[in-house]
């Protein structure tokens, strides 16, 4: 096997005996980790388990309290960002280095700029940048502002300021966690062209199927510590989540039957219209029983967004009625929702979900603080406050040191279990959650996955959208598939499959109207 | 309908020039500052140790060029100590620059005392006036010319218009966050002391206790009107300005003029009532850098 060859040749970066120490956190506990050259290498490992802070050592962020880095077999020393550049290392950060009202063309050569005497050639700059972006498959308008570029282009960027630096090693901390589906299957192209290219590529990610898709090799990391390293051909996704967490996990989530039981909510010909007079989400009707799970599939950015924040009353349906027990709460702002008995886990957790400043108490209460068992007349409960998060804290097993440290300390997937946990909590009948487990790793997914059933089998209701197909597929009961607005068709769970789910995802071909709007009324299901 | 033919005479044009000079390089000053991320209020006080350095060297050396230059170097020693402060010692930005504001107030009030006996020194020479006009507002218009291109078409100016939007960004392409505002608060310090100096020497030929009078400040609604840009600024400041020409200027049937003369404080306020909101500060703006690790 060629590709064998060139693993067993010696590796390009090695990284002995690894240890960082923050205060109260062994970061990473002598780690060892080697990457050969021209190799696509996976780092996995739960959130918390010290993959950022070994790839920033080696980018030369942190300090390393002791270990030793070889590069090409020389023992380096990599004490900032910039030695790391000269030995052609670049990191693509998780939370994206870019300045938002800048061009494109300034972002990428900020600091190592194309200049005459000081006076910038713009000219040049987007010259090569073009001519990079060319080699590795796309284009790029290096004259638009970045604050007006979408998510993937920007990832884009970033990718391009570490080639334009001259890198031979690419570090992504998480490049896909921010990605659409459809911009990971380009993102897995121009990874695959870097590496055609001989570049060497690390890659940080909680998904074993990215990792299965696109790597040579991959290590493991655990609480701190490297578990193993193994090559794709050997391994299984089974394997590397169990070394992930430490012990058996399921990828399947184990459903029981529940009992579908009265109607819980009935949503008729929902309509949003945005600013410029379109329909994001055109004459949807639904309807979903106690014990029930109702899916939305769909490739984002297909109205899902827009039908979520107009039934939690954070914006406004421009036509359709939505009944809850038979009173009619379309235009019901989120705290009416919420004394209605509707939980809400939103999309995107840090911008809709928590306020990173408060503490794990506030954000636990937040939206219901103004709840009777929360606050008196005139005052918050506090002492009440803290005690449910702290129940909370313990069962959902939330990591934080106490109830009183701020939101943002907590690590994503855990930030995302207290909202879960509020949610869940405050017992509501139905719950709408999106993205669910978005960017969390598989213990924290598997977790948020029983609580959910644990609800379903109470008896909840539960409209869960989500852009991950094995979600979907998992939970729900019945899934409708969003397209362009609409709900291009809906199946019983276990009448269909992810591929059929992907045609209909994909637009290429939809249900009857009628019968769409029959079966997610649930009519058909009556007949049974 | 006198007072309005004042309004569009030739010397109410001359006159609003002369008036937004120290407005408009306190306001690039600020935009300076700001550009890095770092917010200078203390440009109010480095108008007034400016406007009283400039007074008291013209006096001694009979130059009002080094009384000029004088202007400029105290406006950077207060700079300096806006920038130790916040930048260094990670103070609060408004803090330091109310700090330095009493300071200015307190220190040229006691020295015009102890110097002189009185609040008021007049300065005994000025610049040769070039077209009517003095040179300094030539070198004023120069400097705007020139800032517009260090800021947009430099790589230095890049660099510091970066900070003041991402400074971790800045940081990770090895560029360091503390040089780039110290230049910032120091050109910041320059231009607010020339304008000081040239207020006192140039404009109104005595120094007196808080002559600065809210220039500073209005400098710094200039930067926010102009929406921190050079051309912005100067468009403002020159708004400001003219009412400030017109206070003297033009005295209305009815309408007292004590009223006239809080016409430019009014329009500050109408102005950043109205504009404030959709002007978008660096987002940087009263930040510290914290490096991790
Ligand atoms: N700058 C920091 N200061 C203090 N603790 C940190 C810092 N960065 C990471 N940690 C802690 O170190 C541990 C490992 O974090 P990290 O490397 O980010 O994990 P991963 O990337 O695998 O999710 C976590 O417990 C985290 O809270
Ligand atoms: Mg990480």
């Amino acid at each position: 096997m060629e590709q064998d060859n060139h693993l067993q040749a010696d590796p390009l970066i090695r990284m002995k005996g690894i240890t960082k120490r923050f205060p109260g956190v062994l970061a990473n506990d002598s780690v060892d980790f080697s990457v050969g050259e021209g190799e696509i290498h996976a780092l996995v490992g739960e959130n918390g388990a010290g993959k950022t802070t070994l790839m920033k050592i080696l980018y030369g962020i942190y300090s390393k309290d002791s270990g030793r880095i070889y590069f090409e077999d020389e023992l380096v020393n990599i004490e900032d960002p910039k030695a790391a550049s000269e030995l052609g290392i670049g990191m693509v950060h998780q939370h994206f280095m870019l300045v938002p009202p800048l061009s494109v063309v300034d972002n990428i050569t900020l600091g190592s700029e194309i200049a005459n005497r000081g006076i910038l050639d713009r000219e040049e700059g987007k010259k090569r940048i073009k001519e990079l972006a060319n080699d590795i498959g796309f284009d790029i308008d290096p004259e638009a502002t970045v604050a007006d570029l979408s998510v993937g282009v920007r990832q884009r960027i970033e990718i391009l300021k570490v080639l334009f630096r001259e890198a031979e090693v690419l570090i992504l901390d998480e490049p896909t966690a921010v990605l659409t589906p459809q911009e990971v299957e380009s993102l897995y192209n121009i990874l695959n062209n870097l590496q055609e290219q001989g570049k060497t590529i690390i890659f940080i990610t909680h998904k074993l199927n990215e990792v299965m898709d696109l790597a040579d090799r991959v290590t493991v990391m655990r609480d701190g510590k490297e578990v193993g390293t193994k090559e794709i051909q050997k391994t299984s996704k089974n394997e590397l989540a169990n070394m992930m967490v430490g012990r058996e996990v399921l990828l399947r989530v184990e459903k029981e039957k529940a009992e579908r039981g009265e109607e819980l909510i009935r949503a008729k010909n929902l309509t949003v219209t945005n600013d410029k007079g379109v329909n994001i989400v055109e004459d949807i009707s639904f309807s979903i029983r106690e014990g029930e799970v109702f899916g939305v599939a769909g490739v984002q950015g297909n109205g899902q967004t827009e039908l979520i924040e107009a039934l939690t009353g954070i914006d406004d349906f421009s036509s359709g009625t939505v009944e809850v027990n038979g009173s009619n709460i379309t235009d019901a702002d989120g705290q009416e929702l919420r004394e209605e008995g509707i939980g809400h886990i939103p999309e995107d957790r840090l911008d809709r979900g928590m306020i990173t400043e408060f503490t794990v108490t506030e954000n636990f209460v937040l939206g219901y603080h103004t709840f009777e068992r929360y606050s008196s007349r005139l005052f918050l409960k506090l002492k009440e406050m803290d005690r449910h998060a702290e129940e909370a804290v313990e069962e959902f097993d939330i990591k934080t040191p106490s109830v009183k440290t701020l939101g943002e300390s907590l690590s994503g997937g855990n930030q995302q279990k207290l909202i879960v946990a509020r949610e869940l909590s405050q017992q509501p009948k139905l719950l709408v959650a999106a993205q669910p487990t978005r960017g969390i790793d598989v213990g924290a997914i598997e977790f948020v996955h029983e609580r959910l059933m644990k609800e379903r089998a109470r008896g909840k209701g539960l409209l869960l959208v989500s852009s991950e197909l094995d979600e979907i597929m998992s939970l729900s009961d019945r899934i409708a598939v969003m397209y362009e607005g609409e709900f291009t068709a809906v199946f019983d769970s276990d009448e269909t499959t992810k591929e059929e789910l992907g045609v209909y995802m994909t637009g290429s071909q939809r249900q009857d109207t009628e019968e769409v709007r029959r079966k997610a009324l649930g009519k058909v299901s009556l007949t049974e | 309908m006198d007072w309005l033919t004042n309004i569009f005479a030739i010397s109410t044009l001359l006159a609003t020039i002369r008036m937004a000079v120290p407005i408009s390089l306190a306001a690039l000053g600020g935009l300076f500052s700001e550009s890095t991320g770092v917010i200078n209020i203390a440009l109010e006080g480095i108008i007034l140790m400016g406007a009283f350095a400039g007074t008291i060297v013209t006096n001694t050396t009979g130059s009002p060029l080094l009384g000029l230059i004088m202007a400029v170097v105290a406006g950077i020693g207060m700079a300096l100590i806006h920038a130790i402060a916040s930048v260094t010692f990670k103070a609060n930005h408004i803090i330091s620059g109310v700090a330095l504001n009493l300071f200015a107030t307190g220190v040229t009030f006691f020295l015009a005392l102890v110097l002189t006996g009185g609040s008021q020194i007049s300065v005994e020479s000025s610049l040769p006036k070039f077209l009517g006009l003095s040179p300094v507002i030539y070198v004023t218009v120069a400097i705007f010319f020139f800032s517009g291109f260090f800021l947009y078409k430099t790589k230095l100016g890049l660099r510091l218009r970066a900070t003041g939007e991402h400074m971790a960004a800045v940081d990770s392409v090895g560029i360091s966050v503390t040089k780039m505002r110290y230049l910032g608060v120091l050109v910041s310090g320059a231009l607010a002391g020339l304008g000081g100096g040239y207020l006192a020497i140039e404009q109104a030929n005595f120094f007196t206790k808080g002559m600065s009078a809210g220039r500073g400040f209005i400098g710094l609604a200039s930067m926010i009107f102009g929406k921190w840009t050079p051309w912005g600024a100067a468009g403002a400041a020159s708004l400001f300005g003219f009412s400030q020409a017109l206070q003297f200027r033009i005295s209305i049937p009815f309408i007292p003029d004590e009223f006239l003369q809080m016409l430019p404080y009014l329009i500050t306020i109408a102005v950043l009532v109205g504009a404030v909101g959709r002007a978008t500060p660096p987002a940087e703006d009263g930040n510290h850098f914290l490096k991790e690790g």
